[in-house]
Parts: structure tokens; sequence; C-alpha cells
């Protein structure tokens, strides 16, 4: 049967495609799980009253960061004297209007150190269907309209999966894959899920050791290359199979996670070292390494020309990605669990986990404090940027700020 | 309305007595409960989950009935549709089967979970009326759904305490204690009891802990090796055996009992803050009556169970955490004597948070209710704090 599109419809499509494609945040750290969105060219620039748009109150903790599709955002949460009760949530980014809840009953364990929660991922999203992990390891997608896809237990499936610290490493999608690292000192595995059924493309065993770091996307000649990073090093692989691509040995940290930055990735081992794809069937070349470079909890951040790191007792660090020289440091009001993000103008956007809000703008030849907010609330998540706003979640709310 | 309830109930009587009489949600739950492991009928889930999505609230009452039984991951299915359901019913205003809820929540034989959700379902439609249910609550199977009354009965005695009227507090925090499962409200209620108001608590026979154990070790753990290797005890029980542990040294069977309030096992006061070792724990249970059970597990060491002789689950994880009811392992106790051995590893960790070698382990229903051994033995006393010697200058 030949499918004819009327002219009018044709039309429409053709307009809707050439229409500006809003950015969308659809991951931990944003594109590339990297923390950096060269597009979203201005950010919202200023974290005050004047630019606070609305806030939500959230059903219960969380630090997993905000994803944004279209006009849509969806946040979890976890709830309940043993955090059992698992929340999706969905709001408009408008107003902040609640579009849709779904709640689950987890099926994993749900025991966490008090400092973080069952809803410490970050959920990913391909713009069609949400994917929400737990460290119950309860693994959900729903579509934009809150329809259930498919459900997965993966404690259920692999009853040793699990860190009674907490799981906390984000999902992403790569190509038509999910990936995910479930990796702990027992049953540890990573896998690669299909985003329609939810069944396993590829599982493989993991170093058995707690990690919750969470996988970034390298590009290569125009092929993506997911970067699993643990205490033995990096396994770079094929999302859609599984298959190795290459790996550094010699361990990484299993707290702050990678930056990708293209064919390069800089690692938090050994301080920071940083190294660059070789060819097809080539091992990653080391470009550089700082042992005197050392983040705390927060991820690395690579954005344009510097790279960016924040150590334990909230020191902001700026040096030079081609060589890693430290170009200016500063000393923000921390101490940070959540990790920096940043637009392509330059500016950076830390919370700090007693709920201050910072813009640093790293242009000049020092790093400036723009702006400051205090929240008032536990705060150990990521922000993630939209074209002129940003949202964050607290223990209690959901934020957004807006360019006025 | 009364027609609707009437067609409600017509429904569900269709839907639990006649499958032949094929009721619109009858095939999408059926379907829901095939989902399987690894992601099994997760496609026929989805398109069953948008059929019963697709109905009116008729659909809540059978839907929430057929959770009995049924797997966690279809119960999520099974529950979320129900939800989705009533918020689409509730916002466009659509006539709700409020009294069928109600019935519902009230019947204890229906799954505990899914009568929460029915719960908090009927408290969006009539608040009052399901504020009236709490205290009723007490006695329930329902663990989510007892928490509400506990949580009533402490705010009630803590009021009482408050106005100064220590023999009605003193008899609604008991009750509180009774009826408690959790582990927060029975130590909220535990403390006022002994702090307010001078009482005595036995926690390990609230919850069920054994405190009478015997004990062997140590055993070699040199690189983690020990976990997955059988020693002696694994093989035979025989307490009064000697068998060679670590470094050639003999090891023998000795009795141990605990006063800790939460049952605490520490391999640690025997033996020493010692690494790299394993020990064993065995104890007997004698059973009132064959019945389906739980073994409940705190341990921050790797550990094994066995039951009765046979490998319940082992996990080797050192030192991320440990807290009661870490892990719970569904048993079937035998009438008379049953058997319970337990080991526990120490790892090479040097820093301080590692030093704990020792578990907890308490046996109870599927709500946390303590299941007492005919033979139990009273709690051991805690032994009175040592005196602080004097200083020389003193």
């Amino acid at each position: 049967m030949r499918l004819f599109l009327p002219t009018s419809l044709s039309l429409a499509l053709f307009l809707f495609l050439a229409m500006p494609v809003k950015a969308d945040w659809l991951n931990f750290r944003g594109p590339h799980g990297s923390g950096y969105a060269p597009d979203i060219t201005t950010t919202v620039g200023e974290l005050s009253a004047q630019t606070l748009a609305w806030k939500v109150t959230l059903p219960g903790r969380g630090l997993g960061s905000p994803v944004v599709v279209g006009e849509r955002i969806f946040v979890t949460a976890a709830s309940g004297p043993e955090q059992q009760q698992l929340h999706l949530l969905c709001f408009s980014v408008k107003d902040g209007t609640a579009l849709w809840e779904r709640r689950f009953w987890a099926t994993g364990r749900t025991m966490s150190h008090n400092k973080t929660n069952v809803a410490a991922p970050t959920p990913a999203s391909d713009g069609e269907r949400i994917y929400a992990l737990y460290s119950s390891n309860d693994l959900i997608c729903v579509d934009l309209e809150g329809n259930l896809v498919w459900m997965r237990g993966l404690t259920l499936d692999y009853p040793n999966a699990s860190n009674s610290l907490g799981m906390a490493s984000s999902p992403i999608v790569v190509g038509d894959t999910l990936v995910a690292q479930i990796e702990n000192d027992s049953e540890s595995f990573a896998a690669g899920f299909d985003l329609v059924t939810g069944v396993n493309k590829w599982k493989l065993d993991r170093p058995k050791s707690a990690n919750w770091t969470s996988p970034t996307v390298l590009h290569k000649d125009g092929e993506a290359i997911v970067a699993l990073q643990s205490s033995d090093g990096i396994l770079g692989l094929l999302p859609s199979t599984g298959s190795s691509v290459f790996t550094i040995p010699g361990g990484a940290s299993t707290i702050p996670s990678a930056a990708a930055s293209g064919d390069e990735l800089f690692i938090p081992a050994n301080g920071i070292t940083v190294v660059k794809l070789g060819a097809s069937g080539e091992e990653p070349r080391k470009i550089w390494n700082q042992s005197n470079q050392r983040p705390g909890t927060p991820s690395v951040l690579v954005a344009g020309e510097k790279l960016f790191l924040i150590n334990n007792a909230g020191v902001l660090t700026c040096a030079n990605r081609a060589s890693g020289e430290v170009l200016w440091e500063m000393r923000l009001k921390g101490p940070f669990s959540g990790s920096p993000v940043a637009g392509g103008d330059g500016k950076l956007y830390l919370f700090s986990e007693q709920g201050v809000g910072q813009v640093v703008d790293s242009s000049g030849e020092k790093g400036v404090v723009l702006s400051e907010i205090e929240l008032g609330e536990t705060i150990l998540s990521t922000a993630s940027l939209d074209d002129g706003a940003l949202y964050i979640r607290s223990d209690g709310h959901l934020w957004k700020f807006a360019k006025k | 309305m009364k027609r609707f309830l009437l067609s409600l109930s017509l429904s569900f009587s269709f839907f639990f007595g006649f499958a032949a009489h094929a009721e619109p949600w009858t095939s999408p739950v059926e379907q829901l409960r095939k989902v399987g492991p690894e992601g099994a009928g997760n496609t026929e889930a989805a398109a069953a989950w948008n059929a019963l999505t697709a109905l009116g609230p008729e659909m809540l009452v059978p839907v929430l009935t057929a959770m009995q039984g049924a797997s966690p991951l279809a119960r999520n299915w099974m529950g979320t549709a129900v939800e989705t359901v009533f918020d689409r019913a509730l916002a466009a205003k659509t006539a709700m089967p409020g009294e069928a809820i109600e019935a519902f929540v009230l019947n204890r034989e229906h799954e505990p979970n899914a009568r929460r959700l029915a719960f908090e379902l009927y408290a969006r439609l009539s608040p009052e009326e399901a504020a009236a249910l709490v205290p009723g609550f007490a006695d329930d199977p329902s663990p989510a759904l007892r928490r509400d009354a506990v949580a009533k009965l402490l705010e009630d005695g803590r009021a009482q305490l408050e106005s100064g009227d220590q023999s009605k507090s003193l008899a609604t925090l008991k009750a509180a204690l009774d009826a408690a499962r959790e582990v927060d409200q029975i130590d909220a209620v535990t403390k006022l009891l002994r702090e307010k108001l001078a009482q005595k608590v036995d926690l390990p026979k609230h919850f069920g802990f054994l405190s009478h154990w015997h004990l062997i070790a140590p055993f070699d753990n040199t690189g983690r090796a020990g976990f997955d290797r059988v020693f002696s005890p694994e093989q035979t029980i025989q307490l009064d055996a000697e068998y060679t542990g670590k470094e050639g040294k003999p090891v023998k069977w000795q009795a141990y009992a605990t006063p800790d309030d939460y049952g605490k096992v520490d391999f640690n006061q025997p033996f020493g803050p010692i690494k790299e070792v394993a020990g064993y724990a065995y104890t007997e249970f004698q059973a009132a009556e064959a019945r389906d059970a739980q073994i409940r597990l705190g341990c921050k060491n790797a550990w094994k169970v066995w039951f009765n002789g046979e490998l319940l689950f082992g996990r080797d994880e050192y030192h991320r955490g440990q807290r009661i009811d870490q892990y719970s392992l569904p048993v079937k106790l035998k009438q008379g004597k049953n058997t319970i051995l337990v080991k526990a590893c120490q790892n090479e960790q040097t820093q301080d948070w590692t030093v704990q070698w020792e578990f907890q382990l308490r046996v109870c229903d599927a709500t946390g209710t303590a299941i007492l051994a005919t033979d139990r033995q009273p709690t051991p006393e805690k032994a009175a704090p040592a005196r602080r010697r004097p200083a020389k200058s003193e």
C-alpha cells in the first residue's frame, strides 16, 4: 500500500522539521553525559528571586537530575519509611503544572546510606520515552504521556545485584540501546537494554566493586563508544552489542565520573588522566596526567577549551584542557555532591549540599561568581539546563529559574 | 449509584466466579500476570496495560483484587493501571465505586499493598471516612496500613504524656508497641516507654530475634576466599567436635547469648577483632506448628544462611551497611526442631568502620510479626556498665 501524505500535511511536517530544535536535557549531565551543552548559548545567567520561575513540591527525596524533553520535565523520587515507594513525575516546563505521576513499589532492596536515596540515578530519555532507574534496581520505561512501556526488576533477575550503601549510576541512551551500570561488590554487571521491549541486548560481568560512576559517550569517526568507568579503569564498548573496543587499565575513581569530549576522555584516575582514542584497533593514547588535580564527589567538566574540577574542600579548579595547566582556582561555597554543568556561554552552574546555587563566569582570566542564591534546602543533585532556563531538584522541591 | 454498585458487584462475581464470562479486564489482567524474568512478556503487558487504562472506574476493584497472588512486577503493572484510571476519572468527576473500594480496604484477605493503594484512593474520595478507618488497622495484616494506626497511637500517647496522664499514656503506648512492626516506630515507642514511663521492654522478644547461639571461629578467609570454601560446620553440625581453624589452630563450638536489644551476635566478643576470618553460628528453633515464615537477617559482612541444612542465600558484600530486616528469606517451618546455620566472613579492611563481625537474625511472618520458639529462653540480662576506675588523683 502506498502511503500518501496530503500536501498540507507534508508542508506542516516540513515546517515542523525546519523549526529550531529546542535543546533537550536527556540524561545525567546532559549531552554525552558530560555536563557541557555548547548548543545552549544563552543560559539563565542569574539565580535569584527574580529569575525563579516556579517551584513545585516533590513527594519524596531524590538525587537524580530532572530530564527535559520538549515542553515536559521528568523527575524521580522515593518515599516511605523504607523508601519502597518509587515515583516518576512529569511537569509542564512552562509553569510547573503536574501532568502525571506514576508510582511503583520497589521490587529490589531499598537500603541506602542516609545521605543518599533510592531515587539517586537520573532518568534517561531518547526523546520518545523515559527510562527511570532506581537504587532498588527497578528499571521502568514509560512514554511521554506516562503510559507504561516496560518494567524490569533487575534484583528479581539478578538477586545479588545491590549495594547496601545505595546505587547511583545513571543510565544513558546511545543509539538504540539503554546502557546501565549495575556495579557493586557482589553480582556486578553492565547491560544494554532494548529501548522498546526492555530485554537484555547484552550483559557483561563487571568488577566486583561498588561503583557510583555513570557511563559517558565518546565519538570517533561518527561512531558512538560508551566508556564504562570502574576501579579497574575504563572499558570502551559498542552500545548496541556490548563488544569491547578498548580498555584503559590502571584503575579510576568510583565516585566522580569522567567527561567525554569528542574522542577525548578526561578521567578521574591518578588525579586526572586524559586519553585520546586511537585509530581502529589501537588502544587510546595518554595525552597528559596531573596527579595533583583530584576531583572530590563532583564529576569532571570539560567546556570548550577548559577543564573544571571541584575538590572536597569546594575549590573549583580551571585548567587548560590541552595541557592540564592550571589557569585559575577559586573557593566556592561547598561542599558539593552535585556536579557542575555549563552552557555554550561559559557560565557554570553549581549547587552546594546546603542548597547554595552559584553561577560562575569562566570566560575570563579568572572565575567570577555572577550570582548566588540560598534555597534553604539540601541539594545533592546536578542541575539541568535548557535554553535560558535551569532546573534543580532539592530534597523537597523541583525549581525552575528562567531568564527574564 | 446503587445500580452502579450492583453492576460492579456482578462484574466482580463474574471475574472470579465465572471465568467463561470474560469482562474487559479479564484478559489484560491475565496477560499482566504472565510477565516474567528478564523482560519476558513486556510487549504483551504494555498492550494489556493500555487496554486496562482505557476502561472506566468499574475496573478498579477487580484489578485491585487480581493483585492477590501476582508477582511483584505484575502488581506494579496493575497498580499503576488502577491509579491511572482513578486519576483520570477523578479529574473528569466520573462516578466512583467508593463503597466497593472501602469494602476492598476492609477485607483482610486481599493483597496488602493493593489494600494500601485502595485506602489511599478512598482517602482521596472520602478523606474523613478514610481517617475514621485508621484506628481499626492496629492489628491489620498489611504493615503499610498498620503503620498509620501505630502513628496515631504514638501521637495520642505523646499527647497524653504531655498532658500528664501517665496511666492513659502507658496503655496507649503499650498498645502502640503491640501493634508496631516497623523498626522506626518500635524504637520511638520503646524510647517513650523506657525513658518517660520507666517500663521494661523486651525488644528481642518483640522482634523475635534469636539470642542464643553456638559459635565457632576462626576459619581462614584470607583474600576473601573463605566465603566459597566449605569448612566442616557446613558439612555436619557436631557441637562437641574440634576442627582445625585458621593457621592450623584448633577451634571448638562455644555457647553464646546476646543481650543486645536488636539481637546482634558479635563474633568479636569471644574471638577478638581479627581479620580475614570466617565464623559460624548455629541454633535450633522449636516451632509450634508447620507454617510459612521468614528469616530476616541484618549483616554487614559476607554471609550465608542454611535452614534445615539447605542453603537459603549468600552474599559477598563487606561493610556497606547493616540494618534490621536487611534481607528477608522465606522458609517453611517444620513443627518441632528446625536448624539455622549462619556463616559470617570478615575481610581484610582495616578502617575503623570495618571492625564489625556480626549479624542479627529473627524469625517472623510476612508482616514482620515475631514467631517465637516454643522453648524460647529468656532474653539475657545486659551486664551492668563497668564501673569507672577512679583516676589516681581522685
